[in-house]
């Protein structure tokens, strides 16, 4: 009996202790999906995925507990900086900039960067500089972005970037995009799910995935590289590759180049310091493609809004005027396009009809903007037209004029006035909700500034000049529309 | 005289409750003709009710020949006739906010009997000028008093020449002065050949200005004669009510 109230006792005290083991907060993306990080299916609270069990390697190699924190993959850098987690890992690449900004350890797997396109196109495009002028799919702030980018200079091809890897296929099937290029892993995966494209044998190049720490971290990123060379050393690392089906030879090649390198190299070598100036160098680099940007935000504003006045007006009318089916109607649209998230619109309109009508990214995006403004906008004209007093119209109509010539001439122009204020504030909220567009693939000012945040690896500057360019179409905005009620004051 | 207007059983009835219940009115080309009754008799009912800005139940209305019958408001269309007849004012002038006294006036004649632009401005000018308001023409309505938006209404009114003149409770918002003023250019349009139908509380106005009173009780017309009979003598208790109350709104 005394055994085992101490037994008990032992236990209890033995449980604060263990849930006070150190813990290695590790940041990923589980909307990355598998094979890198995904909720698990059994237990969608938590994560599996080879990131997931080299994150586990690492902690335990460390002696602490693993503890996942998601946040979003063109985040990671940033919140690993801020400290929101020690490591982040999630098929980062190597990349330059990266170790310019970051403690990074060393690369724990070697993956091609691949190119897919269509079965029919199989002969025509089997490297990129095939592909002059034509659009080429990737997701954005990559490695294979950058070398979109870069060809585009060269040849002229069209990078189009998307928020995430799954359309980038589909839309390659359906036609809107003419190549991907992505890591292997990601191609083979959406090959084996959705399938209608081929991946071309030879690789466009060859890159690393690797673990990323604070700068500051540097000491608990070459312990990390001690344990990832135990593992590769042990072959843990490559049971956990082909358990995820992702082992090939040519990593055992790899393994042992690895492995082959000395250990103290890396802290010192690879990691370059910043460079003086590469704000600077940036800045100028990314200027163009940020004016760009605004100017595709302006268009795509003015356009969208446009469509969200002429079509605001004719749904106003008809609440107005109508028929009670049609009032009735008219009202659903309105609520179903207020009551629905604008993002959620979008990706119906481009993704969800693209099998019954597949619209350009740019055309959707107006589309989608100016059918969610429009449902405000007849509301301000209704409330408008509904505010100009009855015995005006009562005037109208003694006076012999039709209820067309009222409206246009007696309570059109008078509720216009009513309506000049809020439209403006709506113009200036839909230059800023346009940066939701880039969910379908348009590049506007908002998602090139966060290209350029993530190659720079800092949002101040960026996010400077890029609110200074939104106040820079705003401002005006607002100093016109006062201009205009003060002119349309009527003495 | 000819009769510019002449309503014969108008019922008016709405949602089960009767608001005229049957009124019969002649107003003959020169004469003004006061419609009096407390508020709610149904004065504005009747006015409305000539102008087919309402639909009526029963009855009848003629106006310089152009009849109106029970149902609904006819078309806008088939109203042309109509408003060339009728022009009326409403009680708080109910000018086009966004145009000039000017353009209040124009606007019809340009719109709806397709005049030119020359010839309406003329014909304005010329009906602001004998409303004694033609200095006010580039006015916008809120930089006008009120008397002044009341001259330009009426100016609007008459644009298109109309044989009636409907007029509700026009000197609610004057003071005895302009009140004055007014009576007097009613007269004057009375003496170019037309009809007005005025509804007033105001007994000293219609004692002064009106051909005849018509008392409107309930729904219902219990006096109708010359002025000076019907203020001077009462015969109903509604008008000895209504000639006991203050004199003005």
């Amino acid at each position: 009996m005394t055994h085992r109230l101490v037994l008990i006792l032992l236990l209890v005290l033995s449980l604060p202790a263990h849930a006070q083991r150190p813990v290695l907060r590790w940041g990923g993306d589980a909307e990355g999906g598998a094979p890198f990080v995904e909720a698990d299916p059994a237990d969608p609270s938590k994560v599996r995925g080879f990131d997931v069990e080299i994150a586990e390697m690492i902690a335990r190699g460390l002696g602490r507990e693993p503890r996942f924190v998601q946040v979003a993959w063109a985040s990671i850098e940033q919140s690993v900086e801020r400290g929101d987690f020690e490591v982040g890992m999630s098929g980062l690449e190597d990349r330059p900039e990266l170790r310019a900004r970051h403690a990074v350890s060393i690369p724990y797997y070697e993956f091609q960067e691949v190119l897919a396109v269509r079965p029919a196109d199989r002969g025509r495009y089997r490297r990129l500089s095939d592909l002059a002028g034509r659009r080429v799919a990737t997701l954005g702030a990559t490695m294979a972005y950058q070398m979109l980018l870069d060809e585009q200079k060269r040849s002229g091809l069209v990078p189009i970037s998307y928020d995430d890897d799954v359309h980038p296929y589909s839309d390659l099937v359906a036609g809107r995009v003419d190549a991907v290029l992505l890591d292997n892993i990601i191609a083979e995966r959406s090959l084996r799910r959705t399938g209608g494209f081929v991946i071309q044998p030879e690789p466009a190049a060859t890159g690393h995935y690797v673990a990323v720490f604070a700068r500051a971290n540097a000491a608990m990123r070459d312990s990390a590289n001690a344990v990832l060379r135990a593992r590769m050393q042990d072959g843990s690392l490559e049971r956990t590759f082909r358990r995820w089906g992702v082992w090939s030879d040519a990593q055992g090649g790899f393994f042992r180049r690895v492995l082959a390198e000395a250990p103290q190299a890396e802290s010192g070598q690879k990691d370059a310091a910043p460079v003086p100036g590469t704000s600077g160098r940036a800045l100028r680099t990314y200027l163009p493609a940020l004016a760009r940007a605004a100017g595709i935000t302006l268009v795509l504003s003015c356009l969208a809004m446009a469509l969200a006045v002429s079509i605001g007006i004719l749904v106003a009318a008809g609440r107005v005027y109508g028929h009670p089916v049609l009032r009735a109607l008219l009202t659903v649209y309105v609520e179903v396009m207020r009551g629905t998230p604008v993002l959620l619109q979008l990706f119906v309109i481009y993704y969800g009809l693209s099998g019954v009508v597949r619209l350009p990214a740019f055309a959707a995006a107006v589309l989608g903007l100016g059918l969610n403004y429009a449902a405000y906008e007849s509301e301000i004209y209704r409330a408008a037209l509904e505010a100009i007093p009855r015995a005006q119209l009562e005037a109208g109509r003694t006076l012999g004029l039709s209820e067309g010539q009222i409206l246009r001439l007696v309570r059109g122009p008078q509720a216009l006035r009513l309506a000049l204020a809020p439209m403006t504030n709506d113009f200036v909220a839909l230059l800023k909700d346009s940066s939701l567009v880039s969910v379908i693939t348009v590049v506007e000012l908002t998602k090139q500034t966060a290209i350029y945040a993530t190659n720079v690896g800092s949002w101040l500057v960026p996010g400077i000049l890029c609110a200074l360019i939104y106040l820079a179409f705003s401002l005006p905005l607002s100093r016109f529309a006062r201009a205009l009620e003060r002119r349309w004051s009527w003495g | 005289m000819s009769g510019a207007l002449r309503v014969d059983g108008l019922r008016v009835s709405r949602a089960e409750r009767e608001i005229l219940r049957g009124v019969d009115l002649q107003v003959p080309a020169g004469e003004i003709c006061a419609l009096m009754g407390a508020s709610g008799a149904g004065k504005s009912t009747v006015l409305r009710s000539v102008a087919a800005l309402q639909p009526f139940s029963g009855g009848s209305i003629d106006v310089g020949g152009f009849a109106l019958n029970p149902g609904p408001v006819p078309k806008e269309s088939r109203l042309k006739g109509l408003r060339r007849k009728v022009g009326m004012v409403f009680q708080a002038a109910a000018l086009f906010e966004h145009l000039t006294a000017l353009e209040n006036v124009t606007l019809a004649p340009v719109h709806a009997l397709g005049w030119t632009k020359a010839k309406a401005r003329e014909g304005a000018m010329a009906l602001l000028e004998e409303l004694g308001v033609a200095h006010r023409a580039d006015a916008y309505p809120r930089e006008l008093s009120g008397g002044e938006a009341q001259r330009v209404a009426i100016a609007r009114a008459l644009a298109p020449d109309p044989l009636l003149l409907l007029m509700d409770e026009p000197t609610s918002a004057l003071d005895p002065a302009r009140r004055g003023a007014l009576g007097e250019t009613l007269r004057e349009l009375a003496d170019q050949g037309r009809g007005l139908l005025v509804s007033t509380h105001d007994v000293d106005f219609a004692r002064a200005f009106a051909d005849r009173v018509a008392i409107l009780h309930e729904g219902t017309l219990v006096e109708h004669g010359p002025a000076a009979d019907v203020l001077d003598r009462p015969g109903h208790a509604a008008t000895r009510e209504l000639l006991r109350g203050p004199t003005s709104t």
